[in-house]
């Protein structure tokens, strides 16, 4: 029920509408609840609703954090 | 996709699992209740229990909007379509929840009820706008994820006047359950799990910012971490609570920073507060009644309350007898201790609501665990 999947903005439009691209899938959303969302900004889709901006940066420290037990060093406290 | 598939690497997943194991304290027993169903899903499908040590345990907790929506609410949905005449919108988890004399929405537009599955509230306004004759109710449920889309909608219907358009609203919320289950496991009821941490909500998590989780982590001392719907994600999370407990700390923390921020969404909480105020006390199907935990529609968008227009009065029933869908949502029973489990109650005829969505925990044990229970016998 809660499903919600990145999606990157690629237009935006009148009345609140914006068209986003989900894995190569083009789809029109309703950005009201995100009036922030820029052209090449990834939002978080759920009932043809953005509900909210996803952070590359911190996606990227997520997956750094990650990475690091790939190395095989033992990861410290987050 | 991008966001999605870097989340869901099994070999990192081993990692993840190794350091569990290494960290686990081999004396204790670790219970951990991932509230959202969307955790419950994503364990099951991507195996993660059998990734964990023997010493940590996953609950399932109650976040699965469809499995906690009690049999009474669906009955006055199906009034509304069969003996009102309404058009009756809904998301498509809510079309096969079982309600009273066998039916379901499902079964109700067989018998000629106008039942239409909708992917956003805003289908609702548009049906309402192309059939101005009829009554078009949005039958709407969900956590606090979902809640914003259905606000958005009755404004607009408000500054449209769109006179044939209401909403039954069933919005529940995720604070007051997870206090409801606190409750229960502080004061030993009976049957009550003990529960060393949370998982906190991923998506409801973006709408009400992790702010809200503060008084559970302080009052009750349980250590809560909000984490993605990842397979990824799930594990760094239960390797967080391992340390919190083992620290003997007890705070929220956030592994899913990429889309979670203390305050969340303001622009969607002002549209939650500007449309919505909180029920005395709601219905919830394994809970009971639950004080202060739903949402009902303002005084001043009263039109748009199908409560209201139609008059409608709340009539609980209780549960076909042999479910345990009640146990199961309250983390004490699992799937397969229920009589009914996988016989008479699949995903294709489901008596009990934990076995309709695919975040419930019956029908994600029965999409992806339930021939892990059985061994296997070389003849």
């Amino acid at each position: 029920m809660c499903l919600a999947l990145p999606a990157l903005v690629v237009a935006l439009e009148d009345g609140d509408l914006a068209v986003v691209d989900l894995g190569g899938v083009r789809q029109s959303v309703n950005v009201a609840l995100v009036p922030q969302a820029r052209v090449g900004d990834y939002v978080i889709v759920h009932v043809g609703h953005a509900i909210g901006l996803l952070d590359p940066e911190e996606a990227a420290q997520t997956l750094a954090l990650f990475a690091q037990m790939r190395g095989g060093q033992p990861a410290t406290a987050a | 996709m991008k966001y999605v598939d870097e989340f869901r690497d099994g070999g990192l997943a081993r990692r993840i699992a190794d350091r569990i194991a290494a960290e686990v304290d081999p004396a204790r027993r670790y219970h951990f209740m991932e509230f959202c169903g969307g955790h419950t899903h994503a364990i099951a499908r991507y195996g993660v229990a059998e990734l964990l040590p023997p010493g940590v345990r996953m609950i399932h907790g109650p976040g699965c909007p469809v499995c906690v929506l009690p049999i009474g609410r669906i009955d006055q949905a199906i009034g509304l379509a069969l003996e009102r005449g309404a058009i009756v919108c809904t998301y498509g988890d809510t079309m096969r929840v079982p309600a009273s004399q066998g039916l379901s929405l499902t079964k109700a537009k067989a018998r000629g009820g106008d039942i239409r599955m909708i992917h956003s509230a805003t289908d609702a306004l548009r049906i309402a706008r192309a059939e101005p004759q009829r009554e078009v109710v949005f039958f709407a449920i969900g956590f606090e994820t979902t809640t914003p889309p259905t606000a958005l909608a009755i404004r607009q219907a408000a500054q449209e006047d769109l006179a044939n358009f209401s909403v039954l609203c069933c919005h529940v919320l995720t604070p007051s359950a997870i206090t409801h289950i606190l409750e229960s496991v502080a004061a030993h009821e009976r049957g009550a799990v003990p529960i060393d941490g949370f998982i906190g909500p991923a998506h409801v998590s973006i709408v009400i910012g992790s702010q809200p989780y503060e008084p559970f982590a302080r009052d009750y001392r349980k250590p809560v971490v909000i984490a993605g719907f990842e397979p990824l994600d799930v594990m760094q999370a239960i390797l967080m609570l391992v340390r919190q407990v083992n620290e003997g700390r007890f705070e929220v923390e956030n592994e899913f920073t990429r889309a979670v921020t203390r305050a969340g969404n303001r622009a969607a909480q002002a549209v939650i507060d500007e449309v919505f105020e909180i029920r005395d006390a709601f219905e919830w199907r394994g809970l009971g009644e639950v004080a202060r935990s739903a949402l009902k529609i303002r005084a001043g968008f009263g039109t748009f309350d199908a409560e209201r227009r139609f008059d409608l009065s709340y009539r609980p029933v209780p549960d076909h007898k042999q479910c345990e869908c009640g146990a199961i949502l309250r983390g004490v029973k699992r799937p397969t201790d229920c009589k009914l489990f996988g016989t008479v109650c699949t995903p294709e005829n489901p008596m009990g609501s934990c076995m309709v969505s695919s975040e419930g925990a019956c029908a994600a044990h029965y999409s992806y665990g339930r021939f892990r229970d059985i061994p296997v016998v070389v003849p």
